[in-house]
């Protein structure tokens, strides 16, 4: 498979270089941008990188699997993230989580076979006043309870 | 000076030096404390928080805390604690977690027995493992032909990518994935581009990164005969340990040297140990019987028979020596044939700019600065020399260097030189000023401000560099723009350098450039500034040649044009390699024999009527003079069959036998070494740089072999059943076996580093007064060329023309190969796999002119022959320049220099 930036990307990824110092550095909002084009990111997504920063694909690798927040397999359409960190734990997030589970039918780490969904759990996000939590994508959604989630759930289907 | 300090270390008292750390400290006064991230020559990060110490507040503080000993300046007053059961407890515990994803494979690992992580591990007295899960795994890659990577063993310590991105500038190995997945590795299988990769073997301190030539032949590291070596394969001369079992030679180590190699090796010396077993290895005399047209093998005591026999009915005899020869090797043959007959096989071209080099040294009063010392230095130019590819491990210090003036910065901020991490986050990409000025574009381009041209050029920037320094240097004229900018902000750095460094050598055939590299010296002298001056040298006793002094190969073709010789003795060296094939022909088809000592097949000794297998550098004893000018005895390793000799012993076997009895007194080393200082007095005090052979400690010689050497008993046992009597060694106080004295012996006689609970390179720390510092006793070696302080040499005036491309013709400049260019090296398996096809290198526009690109082959009249050449593109390359590869196997041997025109193109 080949990946290309697209042309607006491209020049997405232009600004973004002169926010910086040298190349090198603007590397995570590039990958970020990779991530939203493509969906997750691939070896060749990564080549690609590295060949529009000019850097080494070597140092790409390196920064793409040390953040858990690029994907390096396949996410679904609507990526869940709860969050089961300390103030989440205490307000029900591993009852949300398993929850989500028994909804969705997959296991942590997984998406479901039409593509639709995805769920990760996640350290804290931020949001404790409004525990528990989770993000669907960049939306939070908080103070959740068990009938609030299944909500939610339906509504994306 | 440095400041003292008094601490006190579990009750008691020490006074030492306050700008250490802790760690270092105690590892100083020989005290244990476990450590792993922590390197003496890459300084602290806190990474692994293996060294925890308690330390005390005051008198009454009987608590204490825990704090990382690398972490801890040393301040006066101090109160720590290493033998704390707290502080134990918790050692033992951070390797107990270290531990939970290692394989526990010790019985099958390579570095079982050598393994740092075992000592520290059975130091810290963990045992029992508590861990009941699966433990995680790794896919290895292929690293290349050197190293083995086996990933599940790692203990992420983090000291494989600090040792190749930080310290040698390598940037194709990487760290990947976060908690307990990260991975050390390329992002793709594949040959670890850096130089200096196979540090890794020694840097992992435990079996990630092994020695895959080691692992080819494999044997337990406690069962190697091993002896102090030095490198044979660049003038650098760097310390080696080199072992051998079951006749074969395993492998290549670092021996630490304070001033010369420190900790590390090139993978060049590390891993071309291998044409010592080669099949092309000379193990028997040869000798071609009256009537027969090939040679045949003979037994030693014929063998010597016939030669003398020629010798004695020969009218005339030629000796040719060699630069990769000891001393006493040839000065031994010198002996034979008389100086008056005594050639050095290399051309008159390279001899007189070796000579010139080193008169320029001996002569001045500009110091030549050791290995170690460059790493010091603030500011480097190097005119002319690829030092990646000519001398490795100068171009490895030159990227200690670049650091010198960036680490200052951290003094404000009061942040110790040895907390590397903190420095280098304070540093970021800033670099010192180093200047590289060659033909084509080098891999220290990254670390440097760069200039490229041809070696006349390079010699015209020189001059403007001394002319910018000192108004009284002879300038260059006609100067272009960018040499004039140039020249003014080298001469800029240079003059507001602490301690300056001038890097040049004979590389590019060019006189010009030692000179202009001589006159950038002179000029700062003049100018009342410190300067150092370093020149690099092609072989390992390159610098030993030239200081025994003679005459080159051109006057040897000369000599036989004149008078007729009869029988020619060539010494471990390839005439084939040094001159063009005709040449060297001619110069063969007028002697009626051709006798060659050597230790492997080549050209020449197709040539030869007779030839005699002599030991290489690991059957030999002798004495090397390296680039600095400093003479390094290395010793036999091993005994691999009897007719196997040391040149200078068979030399003067036949000399004795054919009558020149008074040779018979020669019977040990010492004795050639000691004749040869009486005929060169300027090599005095190089038969004290080692103890002599009647040495010993206690009654007792130094074993080669670690007390847990096994199977002496059974490894003859196909053979016989009796213990067979070891090989005695009359040249060394050293013994061929695991009896002798335990202890640490004199520094120039370590053929192993070991010390109780210490059995991995990390050892050496147990050998030195401080750690990084010199050995106990000195490091080995002895300096020959030191500066006349008073010598107010002149000015070298040969400024040569600005280069000018000619129509249709293109100048050729040597180009270097680290893997291809060495003559021995090539035959290890290892480093043949990575040595270039030959080609052509040209410059881009050349290229587009031509309308070739890297897939072309071009039609080269080159003298007189036709050669017919792939085109590699060198970005830095100007046009009117080609670069040709030298002594690459399948390049033929030109002299420059010399231009060619390109007599036709496939596309």
């Amino acid at each position: 498979m080949d990946f290309k930036f697209t042309e607006e990307n491209l020049s997405r990824i232009e600004s973004v270089r002169k926010k910086y110092p040298d190349s090198k550095a603007a590397l995570m909002p590039v990958l970020y941008i990779a991530q939203e084009q493509n969906g997750y990111i691939t070896r060749e997504v990564m080549d690609e990188v590295a060949l529009v920063l000019g850097i080494k694909a070597v140092d790409v690798l390196g920064v793409a699997t040390f953040y858990t927040m690029y994907h390096t397999s396949p996410v679904g359409k609507y990526h869940l993230q709860v969050c089961t960190n300390v103030s989440c734990m205490l307000k029900g997030g591993y009852e949300m989580l398993e929850e989500t589970v028994k909804k969705l039918g997959i296991g942590v780490n997984e998406v479901t076979p039409d593509g639709k969904f995805s769920i990760e759990e996640v350290e804290c996000m931020g949001s404790c006043g409004t525990a528990p939590m989770m993000a669907v994508n960049n939306d939070y959604f908080e103070n959740l309870t068990k009938e609030k989630l299944n909500e939610i759930l339906d509504s994306l289907k | 000076m440095a400041k003292m300090a008094k601490i006190i270390i579990d009750g008691k008292t020490y006074e030492v030096d306050s700008s250490k750390n802790l760690l270092e400290t105690i590892l100083s006064l020989k005290l244990n404390l476990q450590y792993f991230c922590w390197h003496p020559a890459m300084g602290s990060v806190g990474a692994c928080r293996q060294c925890a110490v308690k330390k005390y507040r005051d008198e009454n503080d009987k608590a204490g805390k825990l704090f990382m000993a690398c972490m801890e300046p040393v301040v006066d007053g101090m109160r720590v604690s290493i033998e704390d059961p707290e502080a134990k407890e918790f050692r033992a515990g951070v390797i107990e977690w270290l531990m939970t994803n290692h394989p526990h494979d010790c019985p099958v690992c390579d570095e079982g027995g050598e393994c740092h992580l075992q000592d520290m591990t059975l130091m810290s007295g963990h045992n029992y493992r508590r861990f009941r899960y699966k433990k995680r795994t790794y896919r290895n890659q292929y690293l290349g032909p050197f190293l083995h990577h086996e990933m599940n063993r790692c203990i992420q310590c983090y000291r494989c990518v600090r040792f190749y991105r930080d310290y040698a500038g390598g940037d194709d190995l990487n760290v990947f994935g976060v908690h307990s997945s990260v991975y050390f590795g390329r992002h793709e299988d594949g040959v670890l581009e850096n130089e200096f990769a196979g540090n890794l073997v020694e840097v992992c301190p435990t079996g990630v990164f092994t020695d895959n030539t080691l692992f080819q032949h494999y044997t337990r590291k406690w069962d190697l005969t091993s002896a102090p070596s030095v490198c044979v394969h660049c003038g650098v001369g760097c310390n080696t340990l080199a072992g051998e079992r079951y006749g074969k030679l395993r492998r290549i180590l670092t021996r630490y040297n304070g001033q010369v190699n420190g900790y590390f090796l090139c993978d060049r010396g590390r891993f071309g140990y291998e044409f010592v077993n080669s099949e092309k290895r000379i193990r028997k005399p040869m000798l071609r019987l009256s009537g027969e047209n090939r040679l045949s093998e003979a037994d030693e005591e014929t063998a010597i028979t016939e030669i003398s026999a020629i010798i004695k009915s020969s009218r005339k005899v030629m000796g040719i020596g060699s630069p990769r020869a000891s001393l006493e090797a040839n000065f031994t043959l010198r002996s034979l044939v008389s100086e008056r007959n005594f050639y050095w096989g290399v051309p008159e071209q390279e001899f007189s700019l070796l000579t010139k080099e080193m008169n320029i040294l001996r002569q001045g009063s500009i110091r030549t600065p050791s290995l170690r010392e460059i790493e010091k230095c603030d500011v480097v130019v190097i005119l002319g020399e690829d030092l990646t590819n000519t001398a490795p491990m100068i171009a490895l210090a030159v990227r200690q260097s670049v650091r010198q003036v960036p680490v200052q910065s951290a003094t404000p901020y009061k942040i110790p030189h040895w907390q590397d991490a903190a420095v280098r986050e304070l540093v970021q990409d800033e670099k010192g000023p180093v200047f590289v000025a060659t033909p084509y574009a080098t891999k220290l381009d990254s670390v440097a401000r760069t200039f490229r041209g041809s070696a006349d050029e390079i010699a015209r920037l020189g001059y403007a560099i001394a002319g910018a320094i000192s108004s009284d240097a002879p300038k260059a004229d006609n100067l272009n723009e960018e040499v004039c900018v140039l020249s003014e902000s080298i001469s800029k750095a240079l003059n507001k350098a602490e301690r300056p460094l001038i890097i040049a050598g004979q590389s590019l055939k060019s006189e010009a450039i030692v000179n202009a590299a001589a006159n950038i010296a002179y000029a700062m002298r003049k100018a009342g500034k410190n300067v150092e001056l370093c020149y690099t040298v092609p072989e390992c006793n390159s610098m030993g040649m030239v200081m025994m002094g003679g005459k080159a190969l051109d006057q040897a073709f000369h000599a036989v044009e004149k008078e007729a010789m009869d029988t020619l003795i060539i010494m471990e060296n390839d005439l084939f390699r040094r001159d063009e094939k005709q040449a060297v022909d001619r110069f063969l088809k007028r002697f009626k024999n051709i006798i060659v000592l050597d230790y492997i097949e080549n050209a020449t000794t197709e040539r030869a009527t007779a030839i005699i297998p002599v030991g290489s550098f690991a059957e030999s004893d002798g004495t090397f003079v390296n680039n600095e000018g400093r003479a390094q005895r290395f010793y036999q390793v091993f005994v691999p069959n009897k007719e196997i000799k040391e040149s200078w012993r068979w030399v003067r076997n036949i000399m004795v036998t054919s009558g020149m009895k008074e040779f018979s007194r020669w019977k040990n080393l010492l004795d050639y070494t000691q004749a040869l200082i009486k005929e060169m007095p300027y090599f005095t005090g190089i038969d004290t740089i080692t103890p002599p052979p009647g040495f010993r400690i206690a009654g007792r010689k130094i074993p080669r072999e670690p007390y847990r050497y096994s199977g002496r008993t059974a490894m003859h046992a196909d053979k016989t059943v009796h213990e067979p009597k070891p090989p005695e060694d009359v040249d060394s106080p050293m013994s061929f076996t695991m009896e002798g004295y335990r202890g640490q012996p004199p520094s120039s006689l370590i053929p192993f580093f070991w010390s109780p609970g210490w059995n991995s390179a990390q050892a050496i720390n147990k050998y030195q007064i401080e750690v990084g510092g010199p050995l106990h006793g000195g490091d080995p070696g002895k300096r020959l060329i030191e500066p006349l302080p008073n010598a107010k040499p002149s000015y070298f005036t040969d400024v040569p023309k600005a280069f000018a491309p000619r129509e249709g013709e293109w100048m050729l400049v040597p180009v270097y190969h680290i893997f291809g260019s060495d003559e021995l090296s090539v035959h290890s398996p290892g480093v043949r796999e990575l040595v270039p096809k030959p080609y052509i290198m040209l410059s881009p526009d050349d290229a587009a002119r031509l309308q070739v690109t890297s897939d072309s082959e071009l039609e080269l009249g080159i003298g007189g022959q036709v050669e017919r050449l792939p085109v590699k593109i060198n970005l830095g390359l100007r046009p009117g320049l080609a670069g040709y590869p030298v002594t690459l196997p399948g390049m033929s041997v030109v002299r420059f220099p010399v231009s060619v025109k390109i007599s036709g193109v496939k596309k």
